[in-house]
């Protein structure tokens, strides 16, 4: 008796410090980001118009991830009680409210420049005093208790709602983007008014996405076949190129219909596919980590500046070289690219792992400091930079527009897109991989490692020149502070949050992260940090990324399949 | 690149092998460097543009920016010791306890305490940039590093870059991006003249600091159980284990007192440029990580040599061996010389001058 009385106790004070440590934990994020500056940032961006804006859905959000995680099972907690959820939320909301009065009462701003009274009121949800707290702890404690509820739905339900909410929220964020698209065009011009008022989405219009974004995802269960697909979605191979297929005609429709601003965020998102596939060569299939990456780029910028320029450095100035065209100077960049790849690749051949992060950081770097010095001003002009570089002409046709440079950037983009498809299938792709998995056993497979690594510097080199070539052509000149080595760990993080390896994720992965912060562009600033979070969190929430490459899948289901099929045969 | 294949493991093997363009490629960067060096430093001493008293100076500033790195680079060698990983972000936990002792420093200068107790404040100031580095140092261990412990390849330093941004980007944010300078007192523009060369009493100060902390280090390390265990792991975690030792806690162990170090050079190095800035931990953790390979990885003397080896070459190194090449502005290429170390180092000598064998083992 006395056991299970003990049982009940342990059980009690397991669930109450699960919801205490939970909202705490809550509590300390909105903390962090109220401290970090981030809210009060949040707080001008409106998600529907005049009636909830971002950094409330933000906090909202918290308090209901908090609430959805504290139902969910684990191997400590088999049995969630639901009223954990409104105790975190109680907690948290506490702790926050508290936080607002802090503010209030003490001047930190003097150490603290982000903890400023918008923020106490933005925590409070724009109420004085005590009832802006008891607001706070209501809506957290609501919140929570929201989010145990989602957990507790059906799994069917949820994967109605999340898609929904999330559709609605997309739509309000970017509302500013989407309105450049809608008025383009007469016929969305005409149902505009319906979702977008002058500053922002409007809640009927909010109502609506929702209740079309529900249908949508209502779709796949109202027209599902006997036999289901849920269980073999990459059965069909049209249906996992689908979304490629999807994503490739947007990125060919929204830069026209969204004018010169969208098409110019498009290009520099096509520019940082074009580096992310080069550096996926490295890292992503033979798993060396460049992070000098930059420095290719660089090499392919600075060559299609000194060959093309109109400028007192470039090469036609003072040597009998003629002035070369685009055209001409573009394989030549890229063939620059490729000698500084190998150049860059032979020192290093023998550094592994770790050690080789380092040693590509500080050779990046290294061109860099040259490249800025006046050493070298000379030749490359130093600080001040290669002015004046023309823009690629075709007879008549002048590339002087982003939405036309987009195309050529896109053009490129499909052409290395289609090498490093093919490159990845083929016997070098395949020496790649059996390095980056080992590559001690790769040697003694009969892979010649030094030919098959150069191979990779030079592959991953020579599409970052194209990126750089096309680079200096967009800005119409070179700067070396352009080139910082914060430009590789960009290329590092899109293919990281996009799944190592894989080309679709390449693409996916420079839309979040180079396409998000153009779109969102007060936040700027926070960029890195953002950076910094998604690679620690895709590190370690799903490590294969956001959209995983086909092999490593393969390599997981394969044997699992097989066994299966086997099994079916027999009888 | 591995010589030491199975097969060719029998003795002489290795005069035989076969000379390849690589190896060729790799001698001629040696001596081009090498010879580089070489031409510069007679062309300057033939010159003769400096004299030895400013010669002087910039070895005294070498070797008190060097102090500093030396301080770094024992937070990445006891690290890489337990665990075999860099801390990409050892840099930017140092950034931190910098911003922490700027702020004490402010204070204690805004209320007079720094004018009138020097010694309580300047201990102020070092106790908490060390307590904040030990903090950041163990958050970081605990959120980002543990979950990766057994995880194989580059997602422990993947991560690691992450918390690099994560913390510079906290500070940007927190306490805004501007450079901030830090509050000058008396003493520290003070010379003393012995022998008759004219020595910053800074310098001497922080050169005193880093090896005082570096012998209490060295201490605690050889002397302390805790520090036996600490090398225990670093020789065989799993054999240490088995031994009774709670990997675990010297992990801990070891991210605390790498933070309570970088504790120590963030006030340093502060002192020394007289500001903070929440980018001016990244240059310094990657050269002195550079000084922590030089040294031998896991080795403490080692990184100590290292790291006044960096700063010497580092405050000597433009002006001896670029300026006689006739190259402009050779102090813009500072890093640049830094950094060359460091790849040197990584491609030529990864075990480093006295360092076992480990690093090629691994690395």
């Amino acid at each position: 008796m006395s056991v299970q009385q003990d049982d009940l106790d342990g059980r009690l004070s397991r669930h109450l410090r699960r919801g205490i440590v939970t909202g705490a934990g809550a509590a300390l994020i909105a903390i962090y980001l109220g401290s970090v500056g981030l809210l009060a940032m949040m707080n001008a961006r409106p998600v529907v118009a005049n009636v909830l804006t971002l950094a409330q859905t933000a906090l909202l959000a918290i308090a209901f991830l908090v609430g959805l995680l504290s139902q969910r099972t684990s191997a400590k907690d088999r049995s969630p009680v639901f009223w954990t959820a409104p105790l975190a939320g109680l907690v948290a909301g506490l702790l926050a409210a508290g936080f607002a009065s802090l503010i209030l009462s003490i001047n930190l701003r003097s150490i603290f420049i982000a903890l400023t009274p918008p923020l106490a009121r933005l925590l409070t949800f724009g109420q004085p005093g005590i009832s802006g707290a008891g607001l706070l702890v209501a809506g957290s404690v609501v919140a929570a208790s929201a989010g145990a509820l989602y957990q507790r739905l059906p799994h069917k339900v949820r994967r109605l709602i999340f898609p929904a909410a999330l559709a609605v929220l997309l739509c309000g964020m970017f509302q500013e983007f989407i309105q450049v698209i809608l008025q383009s065009n007469a016929l969305f011009r005409w149902f505009a008014p319906w979702f977008y008022g002058w500053d922002g989405l409007t809640a009927r219009g909010g109502l609506t996405i929702f209740a079309i974004a529900l249908a949508f995802a209502a779709l796949p269960f109202l027209v599902r076949r006997p036999g289901g697909f849920a269980g073999s979605a990459g059965s069909h191979p049209w249906r996992r190129s689908a979304p490629a297929l999807l994503v490739l005609l947007l990125l060919l429709l929204v830069p026209i219909a969204g004018g010169p601003y969208i098409a110019q965020v498009f290009l520099l998102i096509g520019l940082y596919v074009l580096m992310g596939m080069g550096l996926n060569l490295e890292l992503g299939l033979a798993g060396l980590l460049d992070l000098g990456f930059v420095a290719f780029f660089a090499t392919g910028a600075y060559i299609t500046a000194i060959l093309t320029a109109d400028s007192p450095l470039a090469l036609a100035h003072y040597t009998a070289v003629p002035s070369f065209p685009f055209w001409a100077a573009m394989p030549l960049a890229v063939l620059g690219a490729v000698l500084m790849g190998i150049l860059f690749g032979i020192p290093v051949l023998g550094v592994k792992g770790d050690y080789l992060a380092v040693a590509t950081l500080g050779l990046g770097e290294i061109v860099r400091i040259v490249v800025q010095s006046d050493a070298a001003a000379p030749i490359l002009g130093g600080a001040q930079g290669i002015l004046q570089i023309p823009k690629p002409q075709i007879g008549g046709f002048q590339f002087g527009s982003a939405v036309s440079l987009f195309y050529l950037t896109l053009a490129a983009a499909i052409f290395a897109a289609y090498c490093a498809w093919r490159l990845e299938r083929s016997r070098l792709g395949r020496a790649w991989i059996a390095l980056r998995e080992d590559e001690d056993v790769a040697q003694a497979m009969g892979i010649n490692l030094v030919q098959s690594k150069l191979l990779a510097y030079a592959f991953g080199a020579a599409f970052a020149g194209l990126a750089g070539s096309i680079f200096a052509v967009m800005v119409n000149s070179v700067f070396p502070s352009s080139f910082q080595l914060l430009m590789s760990i960009n290329v590092l993080a899109l293919i990281v949050v996009g799944g190592l390896g894989s080309l679709s994720g390449v693409v996916l992965g420079a839309l979040v992260l180079i396409g998000l912060p153009e779109a969102l562009r007060e936040f700027g600033e926070f960029r890195y940090l953002f950076y910094g979070l998604a690679l620690i969190l895709t590190m370690r929430l799903m490590p294969e990324g956001l959209w995983p490459a086909g092999r490593r899948r393969r390599r997981i289901v394969v044997p699992a399949t097989g066994a299966r099929s086997a099994q079916a045969a027999r009888p | 690149m591995s010589e030491t294949s199975l097969i060719t493991a029998a003795p002489g093997a290795s005069a035989r092998k076969r000379i390849n363009g690589i190896d060729i490629f790799m001698w001629v960067l040696r001596c081009a460097v090498a010879a580089i060096a070489l031409f510069g430093t007679v062309a300057t001493l033939l010159e003769g543009r400096y004299s030895l008293a400013q010669w002087f100076d910039f070895a005294m500033f070498g070797l008190t920016l060097g102090s500093v790195y030396a301080l770094i680079a024992l937070g990445y060698t006891m690290v890489y010791g337990v665990l075999r990983m860099i801390n990409f972000a050892h840099g930017d936990i140092t950034m931190t306890g910098a911003f922490a002792g700027y702020f004490v420093a402010t204070g204690a200068s805004r209320s007079g305490l720094l004018a009138a107790h020097p010694i309580l404040a300047i201990l102020a100031i070092f106790t908490i940039a060390m307590v904040t580095c030990i903090a950041v140092a163990l958050a970081t261990e605990r959120f980002a590093y543990r979950p990766f412990r057994n995880s194989p390849g580059q997602a422990p330093l993947i991560c690691a870059i992450g918390v690099s941004f994560v913390l510079e980007q906290t500070v940007r944010g927190m306490f805004g991006s501007g450079v901030k300078s830090y509050p000058v007192t008396p003493w520290q523009d003070a010379v003393v003249t012995p022998l008759g060369m004219r020595i910053p009493v800074i310098n001497l100060f922080v050169m005193g600091c880093a090896i005082s902390a570096m012998v209490i280090l060295y201490l605690i390390v050889h002397r302390t159980r805790m520090g036996m265990a600490m090398r225990a792991v670093s020789e065989d975690k799993a054999a240490a284990s088995l031994m009774g030792v709670d990997v675990d806690r010297v992990v801990v162990f070891a991210f605390a007192l790498g933070g309570a170090m970088a504790g120590v050079a963030s006030v340093c190095y502060a002192l020394i440029y007289q500001q903070v800035h929440f980018f001016m931990g990244f240059a310094p953790g990657i050269k002195a990580f550079g000084a922590a390979v030089l040294g031998g990885i896991g080795s403490i003397p080692g990184a100590m040599v290292g790291g006044m080896f960096l700063g010497l070459i580092e405050a000597v190194g433009p002006a001896l061996f670029l300026d006689g090449l006739g190259i402009t502005a050779p102090y813009q290429l500072r890093d640049a010389i830094g950094f060359l170390v460091l790849l040197m180092v990584l491609i030529f000598r990864p075990q480093g001058l006295f360092g076992e064998a480990m690093a090629k083992k691994r690395a």
